[in-house]
């Protein structure tokens, strides 16, 4: 899948927890939590989409690598099944 | 109309979820009405035969005027038909099943721009989290050639200018009338953090808990343990409550916020909890709170942690007794065993009504709190 799909992917579970974000004003390089103001649980139900979308779970250890979007894509696009 | 908190004097009747004739049963969803908290889902507390609706959708009525009439049980048909619903696909897609008032989880946004366009959302299928319809499913939604004259729903400014106008009310009567006092104690939490690190890393990412669960688990245990901060204060009188029913403070994306509760929190288990944390968040935040969750709660918690402030004075929120505010998990120096070391402390802190309990009673049990979190695994 490519980074572009990927990313794509990540918005659309964004938008299931955030449905009001826009996702043309969010930076890649900042935290996204702190743009779109996700709390833990909201958070929570993001990682889940992700699973369920992507197949790719992402341990909570690994949450803080993975705080902003251009993060998230590279390390979801690294682990997709084939 | 029902009393949906201390402060609510009136409410608007949206919409009806069932007709006269219809068998209903208790804890059936009947009606949706918009208050000063935003959209409320009314249940039925008996079982029964609707007889009557007494109140059109777009009126706004005080609360205790009766809103319809029921038949009792007897007078049930003796092989009651599955309450009737309007005609849904035979094979629902994958968003959950369509159907003109069919009860459907959207989100305030969408709930309002489908007003404004004049489609129904439970007409639409929901791509959001449990089915939900979004802004976009509204959007892509074909509008109707003509719209059809619903009675005008609250534009969201108006919304949000009552809730804040009704969290002013219960907060400055909170102030006027309520003496509080207020406890705060920090607690090492290693124990909780690594045992939710071993659970959370041995099940699938939907079975995972926050630390919310257990402390909240942990309050609502420790509340037992002193019943004079649980329950409501009425009349001159305290009233305490056998049931721990425990308002979670919840903000609201648009701003405001609501404490609905979460029914005898001291008996569910931890995955129980966590569950019901989860939905009634979901819920509320799309939209959807039931009469039953804001009628009754005996204690509030609020939980600013993921804010990062690192600790919360509430105000009590009448006629309840006392609040429990919890901040963020952080690491900090800690003195154990004559050494200092790194560890997870939260900061807790209790508000608590003065003309009920005092400080003694409240330190007992920040100490409760403290001790239960020592042993997760038993929570």
């Amino acid at each position: 899948m490519s980074p572009d799909a990927v990313k794509d992917q990540v918005l659309q579970a964004l938008m299931e927890i955030a449905p009001e974000a826009d996702p043309s004003g969010i930076d890649p390089t900042q935290p996204l939590r702190d743009q779109l103001d996700i709390d833990s649980f909201d958070y929570l139900n993001f990682m889940i989409g992700l699973d369920r979308r992507l197949g790719v779970t992402i341990p909570e250890a690994d949450y803080a690598s993975v705080s902003t979007l251009d993060y998230l894509v590279a390390y979801l696009a690294k682990r997709i099944p084939a | 109309m029902p009393s949906l908190g201390a402060d609510m004097v009136s409410g608007t009747l949206v919409e009806w979820r069932v007709k006269a004739g219809d068998a209903v049963k208790r804890g059936q969803i009947i009606a949706e009405v918009e208050t000063d908290k935003g959209a409320i889902e009314v249940e039925i507390f008996e079982d029964g035969v609707v007889d009557a609706l007494l109140v059109a959708p777009g009126t706004k009525v005080p609360v205790g005027t009766p809103l319809a009439t029921l038949r009792g049980a007897a007078a049930m048909p003796p092989s009651p038909a599955a309450p009737p619903t309007a005609a849904v696909p035979p094979s629902g897609p994958a968003g959950g099943e369509v159907g003109r008032g069919r009860q459907v989880r959207v989100s305030p946004l969408a709930r309002k721009r489908a007003a404004e366009l004049g489609i129904d959302p439970s007409t639409l299928r929901g791509t959001g989290a449990g089915g939900a319809v979004t802004m976009a499913d509204v959007e892509a939604a074909p509008v109707p050639a003509r719209a059809p004259a619903p009675p005008p729903p609250p534009v969201e400014a108006d919304r949000s200018a009552a809730m804040r106008r009704a969290i002013a009310a219960a907060m400055s009567r909170s102030k006027r009338e309520i003496p509080h006092y207020y406890l705060a104690t920090d607690v090492d939490v290693s124990r909780l953090v690594a045992w939710l690190e071993r659970r959370n890393a041995a099940v699938p990412v939907a079975q995972r808990m926050l630390p919310a669960a257990p402390l909240f688990k942990a309050v609502a245990l420790g509340l037992k343990e002193v019943p004079e901060l649980n329950g409501t204060f009425l009349d001159g009188a305290f009233h305490p409550s056998a049931a721990v029913h425990l308002g979670v403070a919840i903000s609201l994306r648009q701003g405001g916020l609501v404490a609905p509760a979460i029914h005898d929190a001291d008996k569910l288990g931890l995955d129980e909890l966590m569950n019901a944390l989860r939905d009634l968040i979901g819920r509320v935040r799309g939209g959807s709170i039931r009469s039953s969750e804001l009628a009754d709660p005996t204690v509030t918690v609020t939980n600013l942690g993921d804010q990062g402030v690192r600790e919360v004075f509430g105000v009590i929120f009448p006629p309840q007794v006392a609040i429990v505010g919890l901040g963020r998990i952080t690491q900090r120096p800690w003195v154990a065993e004559g050494r200092i070391e790194a560890r997870p402390v939260v900061s807790a802190t209790l508000s608590a009504d003065h003309r009920v309990s005092d400080g003694h009673r409240g330190g007992r049990f920040l100490s409760a709190f403290e001790r239960l979190l020592q042993e997760p695994e038993k929570l």
